[in-house]
């Protein structure tokens, strides 16, 4: 099962290898990932969406925590929150396509943010299901390019993951 | 600054090497107050510091130079880092405008060292250089102990700064949990009580947290037998008769059988290593495991546990003696009786080729030195038949390398023991292999005029992969023989230190009466049976009641 951590950790030299490193190290498989700052000056906020069954996921945050520079982890697919990735496809078009990719995209909220003779840019957010419903509608007409965030999370609510 | 700081913070052993990067550092130490032991290698500077760790509980202190002198600081750190052993080390780096060109003795020590250390720092200016050191000493001597680097580049030893060093830190990211979860504890104690067949399973996390006399008191209190894993012998006396020694894959029947048969393992500042816990699917099926230690991330790591206790072992340990009521073991300790009777520790292959057997050594060298001896021993055969025949009665006085298996550990770290315990004994048991690993040390006692026996168990081969070779890979004896080479009677009077042979058990016995009574440091060249494997053993990967004897039984 895949899991979302939210990771907040002193913005200093080297806490990012610290933490990709850990997870090399000890044979844990990172899905994706983004980082950056908080409303706290000096803290940053990791998003690791990590594969694992629940023990390996305890381990994970167990040794996460052991980390100098990390100060909180949570497992945000324990509760409900909110999850965004967001992803810019470049895909082939011409005149003959470009309106049946307008209608995909606003079937998708997405927005197409660039346009050239022979391509489009278009940006559309959302969950790993819908980015992948998206790419797969596009792919007949042959995608260029793909570059993704990775996840962000936020607990719905009130409820925070603040550093204290 | 940084000599100011290690005064404050109560060091005053330093061990190191000089070189480029920490001339400055070297310069100041000109004039200091601080002792300083200058080693022959890198290397032998952390495992003496480590040495030194482990008999004071205090972290020990390195100083290397930058590229080479960092690296060779490796294999030690990693050391540490596994038997959870305080250390601070500082490196000097080449200038800080110098960082990332590949300069002359240039090697990202932070970077190499950063999955072995428990943190490390890259200084980048003087004005945080106090700070830096202060949260070193802390990290590295509180919760689980561990190694902590910090290295300084050249230009950043001459920067002046102002000096306010502040012993109390505050890091947001570690809090380690001293007292354990009351609702835990009276889990625990309600499992106690309700155990037919208990057993307590200790490591090195007693020792480290000064909780030998709290175990004394459970053991005794509730009269429950007592398995200590090779990083926590001492922790239990070993003579007890609750003791029934070390378990896994050389330790003792009755620890084995125990663990197999056993309803409830009190585990206490163990991590449950694969040479303690062999097949894991096997290991205890039978029992509820309680498992009691500072660190969060070892509990639940390898082996399932049904109560865990997060916490300092020695205060879990008080907590749960305030709330336990005697025993009664009676039955289960008269079984555990009738597998020691029925197997013994076993003392060697009768009609061996060599009349002088290495488990006779070992028993000869316990028999005759003080209970308060500090021992050190390398890694493989020797290490394993000290842990098996030598009595430890009392913990902070075995120092050996359990979690890396580092060959060539021992003797500096006897060396690391001579300076942190002046009036102690000192003994190093290595063997052929492991003491050529850092032979070079030699000289460091020489100069020093250190009082250390090194028993070297002589069996002309690297025995534990000899061993190994013959069990597991059909006596193909694949780059282990090393032959008697070299003469280590003339090597070791070559240096200047006192050598002494022995091939029979007269000439060993009398060998160590001599060498117990010289000053300065000794060696004794003891010529074993080659041929002698360590029993009882586990193959690995095997459940543990399933035990190679060698027909000794």
């Amino acid at each position: 099962m895949k899991h979302v951590l939210a990771i907040l950790v002193e913005n200093k030299a080297g806490a990012l290898t610290r933490i990709s490193g850990l997870f090399s190290r000890r044979g844990f498989n990172i899905d994706n990932i983004a980082v950056g700052e908080t409303v706290t000056p000096g803290i940053a906020r990791m998003t690791i969406t990590v594969e694992g069954s629940d023990p390996v996921i305890e381990q994970v945050m167990k040794q996460l925590h052991k980390l100098i520079n990390v100060i909180k982890v949570s497992n945000l697919s324990k509760e409900p929150s909110v999850m965004r990735e967001l992803m810019l496809i470049k895909v082939r078009a011409d005149t003959g396509n470009r309106s049946d990719i307008q209608q995909i995209v606003e079937t998708f909220r997405g927005k197409v943010v660039d346009v050239s003779p022979d391509s489009m840019i278009i940006e559309v957010t959302g969950t790993e299901d819908k980015l992948e419903a998206i790419k797969m509608m596009l792919e007949h007409f042959g995608i260029k390019e793909i570059v993704r965030t990775g996840k962000v999370a936020l607990l719905r609510g009130t409820k925070t993951t603040r550093e204290s | 600054m940084i000599l100011k700081a290690l005064e404050i913070e109560g060091v005053d052993q330093i061990f190191g090497f000089p070189g480029g990067a920490v001339l400055p550092l070297y310069n100041q130490l000109y004039d200091s107050p601080l002792k300083h032991l200058l080693v022959r290698h890198e290397q032998a500077a952390v495992h003496a510091a480590d040495g030194y760790a482990r008999v004071t509980g205090n972290p020990g202190v390195v100083f290397a130079t930058s590229g080479p002198g960092a690296t060779n600081l490796v294999t030690g750190i990693a050391n540490a880092y596994m038997d959870s052993v305080p250390l601070v080390l500082i490196t000097g780096q080449v200038a800080s405008y110098f960082i990332g060109t590949d300069a002359f003795q240039e090697a990202d020590i932070t970077g190499i060292t950063l999955p072995i250390t428990k943190h490390n720092y890259l200084v980048k200016n003087a004005k945080d250089l106090p700070s830096i050191l202060s949260e070193a000493f802390y990290i590295a001597s509180t919760g689980r102990r561990g190694p902590v680097l910090i290295d300084i580049p050249k230009d950043v030893f001459d920067q002046e700064a102002p000096f306010e060093y502040n012993q109390q830190c505050h890091i947001a990211g570690y809090n380690p949990t001293y007292s354990g979860h009351a609702g835990q504890i009276n889990r625990a104690v309600k499992a106690i009580r309700d155990a037919v067949r208990p057993v307590i399973f200790g490591g090195g996390g007693l020792i480290r947290a000064g909780a030998d006399q709290a175990l004394r008191e459970l053991a005794d209190t509730a009269k429950i037998p007592v398995i200590l894993s090779l990083m926590g012998l001492g922790a239990f006396p070993g003579g007890n008769s609750l003791f029934l020694g070390m378990p896994g894959m050389h330790g003792s029947v009755t620890a084995n059988y125990a663990l197999t048969e056993t309803d409830l393992i009190i585990a206490a500042g163990v991590r449950f290593d694969d040479r303690v816990t062999g097949k894991l699917e096997n290991f205890a099926e039978k029992a509820k495991i309680i498992h009691i230690d500072i660190d969060p991330a070892e509990i639940g790591k390898n082996v399932n546990i049904d109560i865990p206790i997060v916490g300092d072992v020695r205060l879990v340990l008080e907590d749960l003696l305030r709330k336990l009521k005697p025993g009664n073991t009676a039955k289960w300790l008269k079984q555990i009786e009738s597998w020691q009777a029925k197997y013994p520790t076993p003392t060697g292959s009768k009609g061996a080729s060599s009349s002088l057997l290495p488990q006779f050594v070992i028993r000869e060298l316990s028999r005759l030195s003080e209970p308060d001896t500090i021992v050190a021993t390398d890694v493989g055969q020797h290490q394993m038949w000290t842990a098996q025949h030598f009595i430890i009665p009392a913990p902070n006085r075995f120092l050996t390398s359990g979690g890396l298996g580092t060959m060539g550990y021992g003797f500096p770290a006897a060396i690391g023991a001579r300076l942190a315990a002046p009036d102690q004994r000192v003994l190093c048991i290595t063997g052929d292999g492991s003491f050529q690993m850092n032979i070079q040390e030699l000289a460091t006692v020489v100069n020093n005029k250190m009082d250390i026996t090194i028993a070297l168990i002589n069996n002309g081969s690297l025995g534990m992969v000899r061993q190994w070779q013959e069990f597991f890979y059909e006596k193909r004896y694949s780059h282990t023989i090393l032959a008697e080479c070299p003469d280590f009677v003339k090597v070791a009077e070559a240096y200047g230190v006192r050598a002494l042979r022995a091939t029979t058990e007269k000439e060993a016995t009398r060998a160590i009466e001599e060498a117990f009574q010289t000053k300065g440091p000794v060696l004794i060249d003891f010529v074993v049976n080659p041929e002698e494997n360590v029993y009882p053993m586990v193959a690995p990967n095997h459940p543990i009641n399933q035990i190679i004897t060698g027909g000794d039984f």
